[in-house]
């Protein structure tokens, strides 16, 4: 998870903001459409109210001085047209009921202004939503106040509240799901430059270090300036580097080997075997010095193309054809007989020419150096499910030296002392058995004398 | 003769409608009573209703035979009766049946009815029923009764114009020798007139072309079909469809008209008021009723037409009597005493 959202995502605080404002909308949204419908719904009660009253107060009459009525058919029935909600009324003259509900209370004419008045009350076990209206009637010259009160449950009304509810609900979430489908789809346009950028910078080979030149959105102009600018530093760096390597390699040994060649003329010409002896010393320390320079450089420049070693297609028989051909020399000086044992075909594999010469070569400098005159050393390659390298000597073997201590830096065997050495080769043929896949098998030989050493490289 | 028990009734329909300050207990008055007792017995349906036994019997048989071990306790009343009974007395029945749909309607605007869901209410159309509490089963139209005596086939007045133009052109032959109801005594007829009233103005000047021609004031369809069907009288104005359906097999001499201009429709109503004890079986009952337009044997046995929205449909004359509040207008004790103040001063002249 960390790894592919980070700590604190972008996309995840863009939408979860967003998220919030539309959730907030659709709830204020909400509480409108409801506010405003359920007043709507309300005020219509209201006004049909309102209108039966006024209609039975408009059907008032006088009759054998006496207040009268006749109940307009119309004032009831518009209440029925609406919902089947039950309706009392009650008509009050002078404080006394000329008709309707006894008991339904009616407010006091003298509280009532001209407009209908309205109230909510309990009545016979249910709510009802209560008009009435003040009306003066002249009695033989006489107003008397008369008040018309009906009353109405609000089941229709609570039924279409729910339903307005409902309808508010359902556009509410609607609109909640559709703001949000079109934020992840925003988000995802706003954040799609970083993944394009991303990408690109991650298709590259480990060698392309040309500046990145992918169309960027303004916001990420500088992000990528800086980028190429650490690039280009970065290739300055590693060219310098691999300059240096090579460099110091001519630096280190000419001048060493100017001083051998000297040395070696003054040794021809000192008789005292004392001189000779300082001398042969010396010489010594030069090859160790110059070996030591040599495997250094060799090991840095392993090191350095470990991490982003090329590949090329290249044939491994080829590979120690060539290492055999170029020790070949060094092992006739020794009266050594190098066999090669290898395939008829070709061993194909992807790997770093300049690495696995170098670790080839150690393993066979190696062989050649510790082995004695005369004596035969088998280079061989097989082909089964991996290719093993092997090159195995009839010299003095390992002396029972640990075979992983052998591999680090500086650690030579025991039984080697007379033999000059830096302690590296191994060190870098292991390293890059590993940089391809493959390992370093170090063994003694299986008759007994000798030592075998193998790179092994399983095919992909 | 003609007034005979009107003053009883006239006040208990006041103490029903408002003037309820009256503590005293007020039995009140049962036409007839009959038990169905069910082989096991497990609860007993006490069914009050304006209903003639003859006409409801095969719907309690019907009903007990689906809901075996349910008595049936079934009183009936006047509408009157049945109103002040549970509006006034309280008495315990599980189920009031009426042909008064303005009493019904004003039982459950009052608070008198339970509420009741089922889906055969819920199949009931919207004009058959009111806030679930008051269901209709019936669709009765109220019909022009002729003598065939006196009308041969070719003068059969067509509608209420029609019979204007017959009382002002033939009155020695007619007078009195028209009936109608008279709508001080019964509910029903209280119901059709209102209602009438409302329908035509041409309502009030038949009522005033009756009156001239001393008409006869009757409380029963039956009174009317057989005076119509001795001949007695020409025709009687405003009777019960079903009823006058019902009395043809046995009856003959009188044939029903029902008038292309408008036919008021009364709907029989059940409620079950809040007193119901036995609420199961009421409710099993509701739903027997409002079902009864699949049963056409049983319609045919009863005489009673059940809820029928396409033949209601079929003829756009028929106007169903809306149940609703402003059915509580003519119930208004102003109101009352107005349109009977002017339907007498119209029918006594
Ligand atoms: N073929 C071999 N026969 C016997 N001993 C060997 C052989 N190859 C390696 N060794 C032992 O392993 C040790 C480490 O070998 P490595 O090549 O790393 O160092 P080196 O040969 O001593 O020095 P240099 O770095 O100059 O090659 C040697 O010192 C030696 O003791
Ligand atoms: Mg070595």
């Amino acid at each position: 998870m960390t790894g592919r959202f980070g700590r604190g995502s972008i996309r995840l605080r863009l939408v979860g903001q967003l998220a919030a404002v539309a959730a907030v909308l659709s709830v204020a949204f909400f509480l409108i459409v409801r506010g405003v419908a359920g007043q709507a719904a309300e005020d219509t009660q209201d006004n049909i109210l309102a209108a039966s009253a006024t209609a039975i107060a408009d059907a008032l009459y006088t009759d054998n001085n006496a207040v009268s009525l006749e109940l307009p058919y119309s004032a009831i029935s518009m209440l029925g047209t609406i919902s089947q909600d039950r309706v009392f009324y009650r008509v009050v003259a002078d404080g006394t009921t000329l008709t309707g509900y006894d008991d339904l209370p009616s407010p006091d004419a003298q509280t009532l202004g001209p407009a209908p008045n309205f109230t909510t009350f309990p009545y016979r076990g249910e709510s009802v939503r209560v008009a009435t209206v003040l009306r003066s009637v002249s009695v033989g010259n006489q107003p008397v106040n008369v008040t018309v009160t009906v009353a109405q449950t609000q089941l229709g009304l609570a039924e279409i509240s729910s339903r307005i509810t409902a309808t508010a609900t359902a556009i509410a979430v609607g609109f909640f799901l559709a703001a949000m489908a079109l934020i992840l789809l925003a988000a995802r346009s706003a954040l799609a430059p970083i993944g394009r950028l991303t990408r690109s910078v991650s298709r590259r080979g480990p060698q392309d270090l040309r500046p990145v030149v992918t169309d960027t959105p303004t916001e990420l102009v500088p992000l990528v300036e800086e980028l190429n600018k650490f690039i280009s530093r970065l290739g300055t760096s590693l060219s310098r580097s691999e300059d240096l390597i090579t460099e110091a390699a001519h630096r280190v040994r000419t001048p060493l080997a100017a001083v051998r060649a000297q040395a070696e003329i003054t040794h021809h010409r000192l008789n005292k075997p004392e001189h000779r002896q300082a001398i042969r010393e010396m010489i010594r320390a030069i090859d160790e010095s110059s070996r030591s320079a040599g495997q250094l450089l060799d090991h840095a420049m392993v090191t350095f193309r470990a991490d982003s070693h090329e590949r090329d297609a290249l044939d491994l028989t080829d590979l120690l054809n060539d290492t055999c051909n170029r020790l070949g020399p060094t092992a006739d000086l020794k009266d050594i007989d190098l066999i090669r044992d290898l395939p008829e075909h070709p061993c194909e594999m992807v790997g770093d020419r300049i690495l696995l010469q170098s670790a080839l070569r150690n393993i066979l400098d190696n062989a050649i150096k510790y082995s004695p005159a005369d004596s035969r050393i088998i280079v061989r390659a097989t082909d089964g499910d991996a290719y093993r390298l092997s090159v195995s000597d009839e010299g003095r073997g390992f002396g029972g030296a640990a075979h992983t201590e052998l591999t680090t830096r500086f650690s030579r065997g025991s039984n080697v002392s007379d033999i000059v050495g830096s302690g590296l080769g191994l060190t870098i043929a292991d390293e890059v058995a590993l940089t391809h896949g493959g390992r370093l098998e170090i063994s003694e030989n299986t008759n007994g004398v000798g030592a075998c050493v193998s790179l092994v490289f399983p095919k992909q | 003769m003609r007034f005979a028990g009107l003053s009883k009734t006239m006040m208990r329909l006041m103490l029903v409608l408002g003037i309820m300050t009256h503590t005293a207990a007020f039995g009140f008055e049962i036409e007839d009573q009959k038990l169905y007792a069910a082989t096991n017995e497990t609860s007993v349906l006490r069914i009050i209703s304006t209903t003639d036994i003859d006409a409801f019997e095969p719907i309690i048989l019907a009903y007990q035979s689906e809901n075996p071990g349910i008595s049936v306790d079934y009183t009936i009343a006047s509408s009157t009766e049945l109103m002040s009974a549970i509006y006034v007395e309280g008495a315990v029945f599980d189920l009031a049946i009426s042909s008064a749909m303005d009493l019904q309607t004003k039982l459950a605007n009052d608070g008198f009815a339970r509420s009741y869901v089922s889906a055969p209410t819920a199949a009931l159309p919207d004009w058959a029923k009111w806030r679930d509490q008051v269901f209709a089963f019936t669709q009765e139209p109220a019909v022009l009764v002729i003598s065939e005596r006196f009308f041969g086939d070719d003068d059969v007045p067509r509608n209420r114009q029609e019979l204007i133009e017959l009382l002002r052109n033939r009155p020695e032959q007619l007078r009195g020798r028209v009936g109608t109801y008279d709508v001080r005594v019964s509910g029903a007829a209280y119901l059709f007139a209102t209602q009438d009233s409302r329908n035509s103005e041409s309502y009030w000047r038949l009522t005033e072309v009756m009156g001239s021609l001393d008409a006869r004031l009757y409380c029963c369809s039956s009174d009317m079909i057989r005076d119509v069907a001795s001949g007695e009288l020409a025709f009687a104005y405003n009777v019960l469809g079903s009823y006058a359906e019902s009395q043809k097999h046995a009856t003959s001499g009188f044939r029903i008209i029902e008038m292309d201009d408008f036919l008021s429709v009364m709907l029989r109503t059940a409620v079950i008021p809040t007193s119901a004890e036995n609420i199961t079986a009421a409710e099993a009952m509701v739903d027997f009723l409002a079902t009864l337009n699949a049963r056409p044997a049983l319609n045919n046995l009863s005489g009673l037409p059940p809820i029928d929205e396409v033949a209601l449909r079929s003829n756009n004359a028929l106007r169903p009597i809306r149940l609703g509040p402003e059915l509580l207008v003519f119930l208004d004790r102003l109101k009352r005493d107005a349109f009977l103040r002017s339907w007498t001063d119209a029918i006594q002249q």
